[in-house]
């Protein structure tokens, strides 16, 4: 996998990173002075109440939104300094989303589903079909690929959004609450897929989460507050 | 990659893109329909009067005004010679007109004199049945001044008219034919005699009114005093009326249109509110905002698009048919003033469909974009929450 880290060998580097949204006459903080690193491979997560700025914080890290002051530094790149071009090339190529409420494409099946970031990429139609069937093979879907997501359960179509958010290879997973909307079981599965393929591929993983069981599987969990970084604890060996 | 986004999403969204696109269709044949429709009206009546009345072109006398009634009292002076020898060669014909009235059934009823050659073969008249008459003075007049007058094929009417000199004389005209025309402006009001007769009873002896040029005759020659009027210059008159009946017609597309495209603009908004996450997810996964505005004014376009071979999957054979059995039109028609007979057969130009299918798709791309730029305005973030602007 071609790398891009900052000078210091950090994947992602947050440097006094603040956002603040403007709220009638005044402005809400959202992210207050938050600095922090995440290297290739790490398993983390952001955890933290409602309000607390983990939603803002891996926005920014997946540059679709840029700090009010500060520094954000993915995969080399200034995100305040991209425009939307680049940002958008940035986010096709090297980062993978996954999201809360799955946001699967409803009138396309579950391959095309997984196989719309490599049409982005204008990937050759066998290089594609080649790398939705592991995709989907990873994440025990390969039956369903021709299924459109009302036909899935919550947690398949889970499943689908993490083939979709990998299946290009990407260098860093951002995941929104990947877990909020499943039940324990498919909550264990998903966050067991995730983990795997962190192992497996040496993919980043970013989560934003509040839920106990996700944060029992992360390897170093950093808890917001308020918008400030109040915790970052490394997990010396897997759970 | 943005145009197979853009059909896959349409063919997904199913009924609503089939309402839409049938309906579309239905405003783009019925545009061409009735645009068709004024093409054929245009051209039948044209048609029917160069065959008729204009032929070529024709030469007026120096005080001929068609409009001015008054002028017709001088109206009449001596065919030059270098017309003259296009009349003789069969490349035109003259026509003497004079002022006159008859009295059919005690009524007094004026009319226009014409006085042509019974033997011209020209214009489509049936001039002839004037040779062919035993009666002192034979006339010819149409279905519509048959009607008005009273008169039919036998009949006798006394016709009165001033010679040169002014005096009043009058004589017994037999009708010998009643013709069928569509051509209005030789039939009310009218009676044709054969010229040398009218030359003989008004003593204007080798004059005319005005001559017609044969169709296709290229030599219109400089005559002093006489001047020559094109058959475009003739036909001004039913174009512009054909123009202001097109106009008048422009406003019901205008509404049809206004429907159609209401409901692809609705169809737009609708569909931009329900995609709202769509639209965030798009750009997370690496679509500018640009993108995804193209992606969504291309899914309108293609509306209008479909719209377009919808229409002319069923409208081309529909349209055809009605080109060859035409449009039965009602009695009423008649009192227009178009010379269009019964029957109106449409005209369907290749310009017209082009036209109207490039100002379709303009217009749906229109409409289509102007919901979908406010894309350009959305943040990814905002997007992802389902939040608008």
């Amino acid at each position: 996998m071609n790398q891009h880290t900052s000078p210091n060998g950090q994947l992602i580097q947050l440097t006094g990173v603040t956002k603040t949204y403007p709220m009638g006459e005044g402005h809400i903080v959202a992210l207050d002075d938050v600095s922090l690193g995440l290297r290739s491979g790490e398993f983390s997560g952001l955890v933290g109440p409602s309000g607390s700025g983990k939603t803002t914080l891996l926005n920014i890290v997946g540059s679709l939104d840029e700090p009010t002051s500060g520094q954000a530094v993915v995969l080399g790149e200034d995100v305040a300094a991209l425009n939307e071009k680049r940002a958008a090339q940035l986010r096709n190529l090297h980062i993978g989303f996954i999201f809360q409420t799955f946001n699967l494409l409803a009138v396309y099946s579950v391959f095309e589903n997984v196989e719309f970031p490599l049409l982005l990429l204008r990937q050759p139609a066998e290089q594609r079909r080649q790398a939705v069937t592991e995709a989907l093979d990873r994440v025990g879907l390969a039956d369903r690929a021709t299924s459109r997501p009302h036909q899935l359960s919550g947690g398949q179509c889970q499943r689908v959004a993490i083939a979709r958010a990998i299946v290009k290879s990407p260098q860093i997973v951002l995941a929104d609450e990947p877990t909020a909307n499943l039940d324990a079981e498919n909550s264990h599965n998903v966050i067991r897929i995730m983990e795997d393929l962190n192992r497996d591929l040496g993919t980043t993983f970013l989560f934003s989460t509040h839920d106990e069981k996700v944060v029992g599987y992360l390897r170093r969990t950093i808890t917001l507050a308020d918008g400030r970084v109040v915790a970052d604890e490394t997990r010396s060996s897997e759970p | 990659m943005l145009l197979r986004f853009a059909l896959k999403n349409l063919s997904g969204a199913g009924l609503r893109t089939a309402l839409n696109v049938a309906v579309l269709s239905l405003v783009f044949v019925a545009i061409v329909t009735t645009q068709g429709l004024l093409e054929g009206m245009n051209r039948q009546a044209s048609r029917a009067m160069v065959d008729a009345e204009y032929g070529g072109g024709q030469y007026w006398s120096p005080d001929f005004d068609p409009y001015d009634p008054l002028s017709y009292s001088q109206a009449q002076e001596p065919v030059p010679p270098r017309l003259r020898d296009l009349v003789e060669r069969g490349a035109a014909v003259e026509e003497l007109i004079v002022q006159g009235t008859i009295y059919p059934e005690g009524r007094v009823f004026p009319v226009l004199i014409r006085g042509i050659d019974p033997g011209q073969e020209l214009l489509d008249l049936p001039a002839h049945v004037l040779s062919d008459s035993t009666a002192e003075i034979p006339g010819l007049i149409g279905e519509r001044m048959a009607r008005s007058t009273g008169l039919g094929a036998g009949d006798s009417v006394t016709l009165q008219w001033r010679d040169r000199n002014g005096t009043f004389d009058a004589r017994d005209v037999t009708i010998d034919e009643v013709m069928k025309t569509t051509v209005q402006s030789i039939d009310k009001g009218q009676i044709w005699v054969p010229i040398e007769t009218l030359r003989a009873l008004t003593g204007r002896h080798g004059e005319a009114t005005l001559v017609v040029v044969r169709q296709g005759e290229t030599e219109h020659p400089e005559v002093e005093d006489w001047s020559f009027k094109t058959v475009d210059y003739l036909l001004t008159d039913i174009h512009n009326l054909i123009m202001s009946k097109t106009l008048g017609s422009m406003i019901v597309y205008v509404i049809l249109l206004f429907l159609a495209m209401l409901a692809v603009f609705d169809t737009q908004i609708l569909s931009i509110f329900h995609r709202r996450k769509e639209i965030g997810t798009l750009m997370a996964m690496g679509l500018t905002r640009r993108q995804v505005t193209v992606l969504f004014t291309l899914e309108g376009s293609l509306i209008g698009a479909f719209a377009a071979v919808l229409a002319f999957l069923y409208g081309a054979p529909a349209l055809w048919w009605l080109s060859r059995v035409g449009w039965r039109l009602p009695e009423t028609t008649d009192s227009y003033g178009f010379a269009v007979g019964e029957v109106l057969y449409p005209y369907y130009g290749p310009w017209l469909v082009v036209v109207t299918t490039v100002i379709l798709l303009a217009v749906t791309t229109g409409v289509s974009y102007l919901p979908a730029r406010r894309i350009l305005k959305y943040r990814a973030t905002e997007a992802l929450r389902g939040k608008i602007l």
